[in-house]
């Protein structure tokens, strides 16, 4: 009890109270380091859940800066940050929300020269990002490293979400789903995609809940299974990920044996 | 063998569900088999703390009425 300050104990009831955290879970909770990837549509809910449950220390990596166009999703943001950089105006946001998270901000665009060093520093990944060049070098990274990667993305009405898990040599990658990023011209761009507001907020909440359940260590992780959410059909369903015995990376044999920078274009697939 | 421990947790001014986090919180730093006495002036935590307790497999060893407004309740760790 001595852990926890007063505060804490109230600010964590809710946790603590329940059998499978209490104060043990909280505090591995209160212990952890997690890495959000892109503060926009799923790094939102990802970052505010995650300060709220008190995730010690939370890393967010963005060099973007807050867009009018972003706040129909991106719930961290307000209006008046406009024009602030993401991680700034997502940093101020959680400081308000919890000062017990510190927040560490990179703005330096995630490549082959960085990655390494800023995932290293964290027990775990949210992947929030929107394009396939970044998707592809955080699961790299995250599986060189291993660390596990919560995956999520969104697309119009449909969101996917899993969870790769390195440590496991059952756990599939991202490229046991897609080896290879496909070439710029046959995926939709942002301009023609287009998301409902909300969608993100629903795969980031699971992205959120799998982090969570990954750092106390309970419950069945998405880990092989890959959830996908249609908001028109207002279904979920599942479909089993296997891992692949030909992948490039996380095979026996693998192709690819260090980072690779694709070509960055944007996609919300 | 190591010998049960007894603990004293006195908690009153505190309401549900307060009560039972201090509780449980107590609880966690303790091994199986040692005792926690909690004194409470709350009069729900009586019902709510045991009721608690009793869900994640503890003992509940006694409860008593210690005077016109404390209670004492005394848990065994499971």
């Amino acid at each position: 009890m001595a852990d926890f300050t007063e505060e804490q104990i109230r600010r964590y009831s809710r946790h603590i109270i329940l059998p499978e955290l209490g104060g043990k879970g909280q505090k591995k909770i209160s212990d952890a380091k997690v890495l959000c990837v892109g503060v926009g549509g799923l790094g939102s809910p990802n970052a505010l859940y995650l300060s709220a449950a008190g995730v010690g220390t939370l890393g967010l990596i963005d060099m973007d800066r807050v867009d009018v166009s972003n706040l129909q999703r991106q719930i961290i943001h307000s209006t008046p940050d406009q024009e602030k950089l993401k991680v700034q105006s997502a940093k101020e946001k959680i400081n308000a929300l919890n000062p017990d998270v510190e927040v560490v901000t990179y703005t330096e665009k995630l490549s082959s020269k960085n990655v390494k060093e800023i995932v290293a520093k964290y027990d775990l990944v949210v992947d929030g990002c929107d394009n396939f060049a970044t998707r592809y070098l955080v699961n790299d990274a995250c599986f060189f490293a291993k660390k596990p990667n919560v995956y999520g993305s969104v697309f119009r009405f449909e969101g996917r979400a899993t969870v790769f898990d390195p440590r496991s040599e059952a756990s599939p990658c991202y490229r046991c789903l897609h080896p290879y990023p496909p070439p710029p011209g046959e995926v939709p761009t942002c301009h023609e995609a287009g998301v409902i507001g909300v969608l993100p907020g629903v795969i980031g909440v699971i992205q959120a809940t799998e982090a969570l359940k990954l750092i106390v260590g309970i419950g069945r992780l998405l880990v092989g299974r890959l959830l996908l959410y249609d908001a028109l059909d207002m279904t979920f369903r599942e479909v089993k990920v296997p891992k692949d015995p030909g992948c490039p990376l996380c095979s026996k044999h693998p192709k690819i044996k260090g980072l690779i920078d694709y070509e960055q274009f944007c996609s919300g697939v | 063998m190591r010998m049960a421990e007894k603990k004293h947790l006195d908690i009153k001014g505190e309401v549900c569900p307060y009560t039972f986090v201090k509780t449980k919180l107590a609880l966690e730093g303790l091994s199986s088999g040692d005792v926690l006495e909690v004194v409470t002036d709350h009069k729900q935590a009586v019902t709510n703390v045991t009721r608690s307790c009793e869900a994640e497999g503890h003992d509940i060893l006694s409860k008593e009425q210690l005077n016109e407004n404390d209670w004492k309740l005394t848990i065994r760790k499971k």
